[in-house]
């Protein structure tokens, strides 16, 4: 089983210890792992700007890099999601259709791929956890708060092997943080004050740490928490999962 | 409604005041606490949904057949039935039933379709005084606002400003903000105008097809007040009210209020069928755009929408920048799906004043896909040329690197290309996430110049 690692471009820039922390715990749970050299980016910054007609080249180099996978791996549900709803390759739209259907979310491809049902670690922190929206509601990692079904999380469940951790319970669960790709800017006044909410329900909670499936909400809120200087600080789940 | 503002310039300045942004939040949160609680002690809730959606879909695909089946069975119940193609000429038939009727004052219970069709300012044109009945509705005309939630048309204000525009008004005591009070004076003003008025017009929530009679779902009773006062009865409604069977009205009933507010049922669910004795009913069935809409593939089942509101309770973004910052008759998600099928120009910023977090489409009791539909809108928008130029040139020279791994390394190489170009990075001046929020602090070496120390293939070629 040949796994594809990828890194999404601004993890690769500015949170590499999320990659490796990835890397290690995929190899670590008996993965051949590789990363293709020549990955940028899925494209979804341009997307999800109304800019989807040119993302042909992006998701060209995209096919070029993992079509030969198994199965592609990447610690973020929102780059997942897209490639899962809009890649395309005219050239090459066979591979584009079997890397659809092989690209997984990290927790997701743990629990459902590998069938792990929790994993062993040392964390002794008070942690909240920000369910990020295409994650949760796209790939649906956990169950909604808006629907009438039963719940489960699946990166929630891989903690439960990690010792000393403990899960703060949120006020309100799944609320978005505010980050939505250049809405971070667009909109800057609610992005803002949706992140500010987000971080309140946590530091009402005392949590230590606020971990997640996906960096760019943890990157929007660890710069209101910087900003604040609050003693909170953002981690990984895969960073987490990892620790020894 | 002008709009001098986008949605993001409005909602800059509504967030001026965070206290009052606060209680705006958390008012709403409230009603969607209230909605999940009422939905999730429905075993079958899930499977309502679906249902709904069906019986709307199966509207939207025979709507032409609907609509003759309604029409035919209206006309047999004596409902005279107006056709209007557009928010004018909805307007003019409503100005000609007055004035065949001799008649120069209207109550009026809540109707979002006149508030998309401005009917209260192009009668007020014409000399016609018109009286909203609805208390929330009350309040924001004789504030001069529109209302900025469909189904709580004044909860932006606080009781305080609701003493105030009253004391001004109705002449109440200055400073009593006293509920009771208030609503008590709302009372005594409203039960006048109903006894004087010999015109009400409602809306429509429901227009049965097989039975040709409409169904009017109000908390406080004031259609059937002003109905039944009345001489002519004058109901509006999208054609995309209709549904087929009376049996399907048990569904959406159920559905309504508890996605609105987290009722089990409105107070007044009212059937109307046809004219009392010697009186006069008048239907007027308006498109408005509706039937462009119907034809947009990807935006058609916008019309499954029943206005519960329920995606304007749960939107982040709409409990944080107010109903007035979307600047349109609808507000919020499912707005920002139908205005720009209205005016793309004009609406243009609305499909962006989102996450896509996707909550909306999770509480909608007909299922629209409402997220999905504000990508949608951002490609139509953005190909229709409605977004800044300077965007498009930032765009497609981002396109051109990411997508030549070669050049995306040079460039990554000369300064990192992720840390020069992301959304939040671009260093303009202006910097609008460095506002409020610190920058990721750059670390020493990328991922990528890591693995090249550390994977296993390069390691496995150290060995060689």
């Amino acid at each position: 089983m040949k796994i594809g690692l990828f890194i999404p471009c601004y993890v690769d820039q500015f949170y590499p210890n999320v990659g490796i922390a990835t890397y290690e715990l995929l190899q670590k749970l008996g993965c051949d792992v590789r990363f293709p050299m020549k990955q940028t980016c899925c494209g979804q910054p341009m997307a999800n700007s109304g800019y989807e007609h040119l993302t042909q080249g992006c998701d060209a180099n995209f096919v070029a890099n993992f079509a030969e996978f198994d199965y592609i791996v990447c610690p973020s549900g929102s780059c997942v999601l897209h490639v899962k709803e809009h890649l395309h390759d005219e050239k090459n739209e066979a591979a584009s259709a079997k890397i659809r259907k092989s690209v997984f979310e990290l927790t997701e491809f743990i629990t459902d791929i590998l069938k792990v049902a929790t994993i062993e670690g040392n964390f002794p922190h008070k942690v909240g956890m920000h369910i990020s929206c295409h994650g949760q509601r796209g790939l649906k990692l956990s169950q909604m708060s808006e629907l009438n079904a039963a719940p489960f999380s699946k990166p929630e469940q891989l903690l439960h092997g990690i010792k000393g951790i403990e899960i703060a319970s949120l006020n309100r669960k799944d609320e978005c943080c505010g980050f939505g790709g250049t809405f971070c800017v667009t909109e800057e006044a609610i992005s803002v004050k949706m992140g500010k909410d987000r971080i309140k329900d946590h530091e009402e909670q005392g949590v230590e740490y606020i971990t997640g499936f996906d960096m760019s909400c943890l990157m929007h809120l660890e710069g209101i928490l910087r900003r604040e200087k609050s003693p909170i600080k953002t981690i990984h789940i895969a960073e987490i999962l990892n620790s020894k | 409604m002008k709009n001098n503002l986008s949605h993001s310039q409005a909602a800059e300045i509504f967030n001026k005041d965070e206290k009052r942004v606060d209680w705006h939040d958390e008012t709403l949160w409230f009603v969607r606490e209230k909605r999940d609680k009422s939905s999730h002690q429905i075993p079958g809730w899930e499977l309502l949904r679906e249902t709904a959606s069906q019986i709307k879909n199966n509207v939207l695909s025979n709507m032409h057949h609907y609509l003759q089946e309604f029409e035919a069975n209206a006309l047999k119940n004596g409902i005279i039935v107006h056709w209007a193609a557009d928010g004018e000429e909805h307007n003019k038939i409503v100005h000609s039933i007055m004035e065949k009727n001799g008649a120069t004052q209207m109550v009026k219970s809540k109707s979002m379709l006149t508030e998309e069709c401005h009917l209260n300012d192009y009668l007020s044109e014409k000399g016609i005084d018109v009286i909203d009945t609805d208390l929330g509705e009350r309040i924001v005309q004789l504030r001069n606002e529109p209302p900025s939630h469909i189904v709580l048309p004044a909860i932006h204000l606080k009781k305080q400003d609701v003493s105030e525009t009253f004391h001004e008004h109705l002449g109440t005591e200055k400073g009593n903000n006293d509920p009771q009070y208030l609503t008590e004076a709302a009372r005594l003003h409203l039960r006048d105008k109903f006894l004087t008025r010999k015109v009400a017009l409602t809306g429509v929530n429901f227009a049965i097809a097989e039975t040709g009679e409409i169904v009017v779902c109000t908390n406080e009773g004031n259609a059937d007040m002003g109905v039944h006062l009345a001489d002519v009865h004058i109901a509006c409604m999208g054609f995309e009210k209709i549904i087929p069977e009376r049996k399907h009205l048990g569904v959406f009933l159920r559905l309504l209020a508890r996605s609105a507010t987290g009722q089990p049922i409105t107070t007044f669910s009212s059937h109307f069928k046809k004219p009392r004795a010697g009186k006069e009913m008048h239907l007027v069935i308006v498109d408005n755009g509706r039937s462009t809409q119907l034809g947009r593939p990807d935006f058609r089942n916008s019309l499954k929408c029943i206005r519960c509101a329920a995606c304007m309770n749960t939107c982040p973004v709409y409990r944080r920048s107010g109903g007035h910052s979307y600047h349109t008759a609808v507000a919020g998600p499912i707005g920002s799906i139908l205005a720009p099928n209205l005016d793309m120009k004009q609406n243009a910023d609305l499909p962006f004043a989102s996450t896509l977090c996707g909550s909306c489409s999770n509480v909608c009791p007909v299922k629209i896909d409402i997220h999905d539909q504000l990508y949608k809108w951002r490609q139509v928008l953005v190909k229709e040329g409605y977004t800044p130029k300077a965007k498009t040139v930032a765009m497609k020279g981002m396109s051109a690197v990411l997508a030549n791994p070669v050049v995306f390394d040079l460039a990554g190489k000369a300064g990192r290309f992720v840390m020069k170009n992301a959304p939040f990075m671009v260093n303009n001046g202006l910097n609008a996430w460095y506002k409020q929020r610190e920058m990721p602090a750059p670390p020493t070496e990328s991922f990528r110049e890591w693995y090249k120390k550390n994977g296993t293939e390069f390691k496995e070629k150290d060995n060689e």
